[in-house]
């Protein structure tokens, strides 16, 4: 692959041709701020907190979906670059509820972590905003519109898998937000509980609800391991408070590592040391199950004639 | 051909279909068989005339006799006098159309003179369900030359040089974009046509698919050549049922025809066509919205690049150009890239189309050369403004235009000249605006329209323009504050430098444009808590003036909540502030014009 020579915040560097700003800021270590960009998924240039100023261009640019070009000169963290991010993370500020306070994704949020590298704050106003509206039905999921930012990760994990395609946008403009197939709750929609959205949600808009209320992300340490139910082997992480694990939860899904239910369950009943008990599907009803329904054991069993 | 004596020529676009030209030429027919003149006069449906408020209208040639608002009744006089007697019945004609007691032609009444029709050409002269009109207009010539006489370079050699820009809104040089397309790689590309056309009061792609589809079939058919591209695509609002009805007419008989299929002319060309109905949002119009749409997506904008030329419909390199645009093509490949570039100023070539509204006594369709200035179109060919008012402002370019005030009235119509004041061309509304208007509302009114249509895909465009709103909202209800101001300046400039897409990236235009050119009248509504034009109903008041009061009462009866007090013939009569509704029927009702709105 040729390369090209761009330079950024000063810095001049050789990448390959084929790189966004964004890929290219990342090999000198320079974090641009990113709430809807993925290395995994479509770029799609939503957010627009990526922005940064490119010499004799007219707009700012998106560095998540603008390739560089030779000789680019970029800076990422410009005035003009810096006020439009904070007038963005404002925005967004204005249109979510001021609960970092008591909600679970507070430590680990990328909103959270903007506002504060920018010093942008909640205000006080009495314009619209994003109704509250929590969705528990499915008991993995824990769902709350009023956080998201429509970043749409969600949306294309989903589609990335193609018998799910659940997620999906609704409506339009001010109006817009995520729905499942015709804008369902989570447990009579089509969803498998696969929780590939939930690994990718950038705020607390889709949460893994056994993490729920359990721990604060600074009393949390991580171990990363692997699903060996099947030879996907995708990527889980144990949540440990005080050494002890009270929640799994699955990573980001990369290229060809699906994630499934049946995965999630057979890592937290191997690992878990505060298991819950499992919920399965049946006609189209979550309800309570044994591990051997959950999992899938029962027919194995019966046939060891156990 | 047969040959005829006459031809009456019955405007059958959308306007004058819903003011009824169905029925005229049911009764032309009727009274020409009565008269046995079914031999010597033909009538023929055609495109719209421009001229929408004057419909229906009628034109006989070989007079150019011009009728205007043409009733059932009156069909019957036209063919007894002017058909059968050849005598022209005056009182029918167009106003324009007689002055000092002679009559003008068509071609002479002020609305057209100054007007110069290439994209339009056909449009109210053909029939335009007949091919063979479309032929024997120089229809398919340009299509036969490219073919056999000219290399696909050679065609977008032409187009460059005649300088032809975008007419969707961009403005973008032509040639460059058929040129980075015939050299994108892929083994099939395709051409797309956008007749989206979500501008509301522009209705220009409309006219020229209503009045001459078969010019966009040849340019497709062209572009498809210079590109190599063998399929089409057009994009067309689902809501212009009359548009692709005649697009889809046009493409069965060129078919039928051979002028689409295999082996075109023999030449070994292929190239076919199909129309896509778009649901009729406005972002659908946004070219990489529209190419989702057409695959089946959700039309959300992508991010540029790769730009359509590169990675277009299905990811194949694929060239979309405007109703508009294409509807030059054919006549630069016949006269040539020097007859087109000797049309209009430096930087935008050739002619454009407006569609005129707004407090302007001529609302239509025009045609005029770029350079044009904005005076000559309102006063000269729009006839000015009515009923004696002030003008105010003009605002271009659809709902992300500016506003435009009189001291630019001078400024010669181009690309470059519209986006130094703060507006653009766009796909070429153009609505006038008189004293009456308040421009705050204005701007309102804009906005509103584009925050409805945002697609909500990107944060700037999504929140900000309706944090805009709100302020605007607030602005013209007596409770904004100064600081507001700034805030709009600032969000404004957010929202232009960051949105994904076109929508966002001029969405602040009225707003900045109003600002800057009529601030005092924002500073009104926020120091003053006053509406100067009297529009913003939060901040109007009636008032009684004691000293015209004549003590009748009549207001008080008027009043529908009973707000007004006095004795009838002894006390000035006043209005409870606090209770009025607004309404304005005092003041219609005084007969003193004692009563009054500010
Ligand atoms: C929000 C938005 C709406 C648009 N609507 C239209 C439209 O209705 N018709 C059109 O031809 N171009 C429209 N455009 C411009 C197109 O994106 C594109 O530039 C154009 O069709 C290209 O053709 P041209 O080069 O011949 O102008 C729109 C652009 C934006 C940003
Ligand atoms: S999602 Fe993030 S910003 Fe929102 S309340 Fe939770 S921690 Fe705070
Ligand atoms: S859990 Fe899986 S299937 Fe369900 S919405 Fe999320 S990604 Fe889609
Ligand atoms: S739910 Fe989360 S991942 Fe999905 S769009 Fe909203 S913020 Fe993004
Ligand atoms: S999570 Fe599911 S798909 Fe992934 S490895 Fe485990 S069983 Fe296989
Ligand atoms: S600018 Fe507006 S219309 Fe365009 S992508 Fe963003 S939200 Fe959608
Ligand atoms: S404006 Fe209407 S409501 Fe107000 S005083 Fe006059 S008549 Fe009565
Ligand atoms: S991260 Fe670039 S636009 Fe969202």
């Amino acid at each position: 692959m040729k390369t090209i020579s761009v330079t950024i915040n000063g810095k001049k560097l050789q990448v390959p041709e084929n790189y966004t700003i964004i890929e290219a800021a990342k090999e000198i270590g320079i974090d641009i701020p990113a709430l809807c960009y993925d290395p995994n998924l479509d770029k799609v240039g939503a957010c627009r907190i990526c922005v940064v100023e490119v010499e004799g261009a007219r707009n700012l640019m998106a560095a998540c979906t603008t390739p560089i070009t030779e000789g680019m000169v970029i800076s990422t963290e410009s005035k003009n670059a810096v006020e439009t991010r904070k007038e963005i993370l404002r925005l967004l500020l204005d249109n979510h509820p001021n609960d970092c306070l008591v909600c679970n994704k507070a430590g680990e949020c990328k909103l959270q972590e903007y506002a504060f590298k920018y010093d942008v704050k909640f205000r006080q106003h009495d314009g619209e905003r994003r109704q509250a509206k929590v969705d528990n039905t499915n008991p993995y999921i824990h769902r709350d519109d009023s956080k998201c930012v429509l970043c749409g990760k969600c949306v294309r994990t989903c589609n990335k898998v193609e018998d799910r395609k659940v997620l999906s946008f609704g409506e339009r403009g001010f109006e817009t937000h995520i729905v499942a197939d015709y804008d369902n709750l989570m447990a009579d929609s089509s969803c498998v509980s696969c929780a590939r959205c939930l690994a990718v949600c950038p705020v607390g808009a889709l949460m893994d609800a056994r993490t729920m209320g359990k721990a604060r992300v600074w009393e949390t340490t991580t171990e990363d391991v692997k699903c060996t139910v099947c030879e996907y082997g995708c990527d889980f992480e144990l949540l440990k408070k005080n050494g002890k694990v009270y929640a799994v939860r699955a990573k980001s899904p990369v290229e060809g590592r699906p994630l499934c239910l049946k995965g999630r369950l057979s890592v937290d009943l191997t690992y878990n040391e505060e298991v819950q008990v499992p919920y399965v599907k049946k006609d189209g009803k979550f309800v309570e199950a044994t591990w051997e329904e959950a999992l899938g054991l029962g027919k194995l069993l019966s046939k060891l004639g156990k | 051909m047969e040959l005829f004596r006459s031809h009456v020529l019955v405007c059958g676009g959308t306007g004058c279909t819903s003011s009824g030209c169905q029925k005229i030429i049911a009764k032309l027919d009727e009274q020409l068989e009565k008269h046995q003149l079914e031999k010597e006069v033909k009538v023929i449906k055609t495109g719209c005339f421009g001229l929408c408020e004057a419909g229906p209208i009628i034109v006989t040639y070989p007079e150019g006799a011009f009728y205007s608002r043409v009733e059932e009744k009156d069909v019957e006089r036209i063919t007894e006098e002017h058909l059968l007697k050849g005598r022209i019945v005056t009182d029918l004609l167009y106003k324009d159309a007689v002055i000092d007691g002679e009559i003008k032609s068509v071609d002479e009444v002020e609305f057209y003179k100054r007007q110069q029709r290439v994209a339009l050409r056909n449009c109210g002269v053909i029939n335009p369900e007949s091919l063979e009109e479309y032929i024997a207009f120089d229809g398919y010539k340009a299509l036969g030359k490219v073919l056999t006489e000219m290399k696909p370079e050679d065609v977008i050699d032409v187009i460059k040089r005649s300088g032809l820009r975008g007419r969707g809104g961009g403005g973008f040089p032509s040639g460059l974009k058929w040129d980075f397309t015939a050299k994108a790689e892929g083994d099939q590309k395709y051409v797309a046509c956008n007749a989206d056309e979500g501008d509301p009061g522009a209705f220009m792609d409309r006219s020229v698919l209503e009045g001459d589809p078969h010019v966009i079939v040849e340019a497709m058919a062209i572009a498809g050549y210079a590109v190599g591209a063998d399929m089409g695509y057009v994009y067309i609002r689902a809501e212009y049922p009359i548009a692709v009805d005649r697009l889809d007419i046009a493409i069965k008989e060129a078919r039928k025809a051979g002028l689409l299929g295999k082996n075109i002319f023999g030449t070994g060309f292929n190239f076919d066509m199909e129309i896509r109905l778009g649901a009729g949002a406005f972002v659908c119009g946004e070219e990489t919205a529209l190419i989702n749409s057409i695959e089946g997506k959700r039309g959300m904008p992508r991010p540029r690049p790769p730009f359509p030329a590169v990675k277009g419909i299905w990811n194949k390199p694929t060239l979309l150009n405007n109703v508009e645009t294409y509807a030059n093509v054919p006549q630069i490949i016949l006269n040539g890239a020097d007859w087109f570039a000797g049309i209009g100023t430096e930087k935008s070539k050739g002619t454009k189309v407006f569609a005129l509204g707004g407090k302007i006594n001529n609302t239509g369709l025009v045609e005029i050369p770029m350079g044009t200035t904005l005076k000559e179109v309102i006063y000269d060919i729009g006839g000015g403004i009515p009923n004696g008012k002030a003008f105010k402002a003009v605002q271009t370019g659809g709902p992300s235009g500016g506003c435009i005030p009189a001291d630019h009235l001078d400024t010669p119509i181009d690309y470059d000249n519209l986006i130094a004041l703060g507006s653009m061309m766009g796909s070429g509304g153009m609505i006038v605006m008189d004293e009456d208007n308040c421009m705050v509302d204005i701007a309102r009114f804009f906005l509103d329209f584009t925050v409805e249509e945002s697609c909500g895909k990107c944060t700037p465009c999504r929140e900000g323009t309706k944090r805009m709103l709100e302020i605007l909202d607030r602005i013209t209800e007596g409770k904004g504050e100064l600081s507001d101001l700034d805030k709009l300046e600032s969000l404004s400039k957010t929202i232009k430098t960051a949105s994904l897409c076109g929508l966002g990236q001029t969405a602040p235009n009225p707003v900045l444009s109003t600002l800057h050119y009529f601030r005092h009248e924002y500073e009104a509504h926020v120091n003053d808590k006053k509406c100067p034009a009297g529009v913003c109903q939060e901040l109007l008041q009636y008032v009684v003036i004691p000293e015209l009061c004549k003590k009748c009462g009549i207001c008080a009866k008027k009043c529908p909540v009973s707000c007004i007090d006095g004795v009838k013939g002894k006390e000035v009569y006043i209005i409870r502030q606090e209770d009025c509704v607004k309404c304005g029927a005092c003041l219609e009702a005084c007969p003193f014009k004692a009563i009054k709105k500010g």
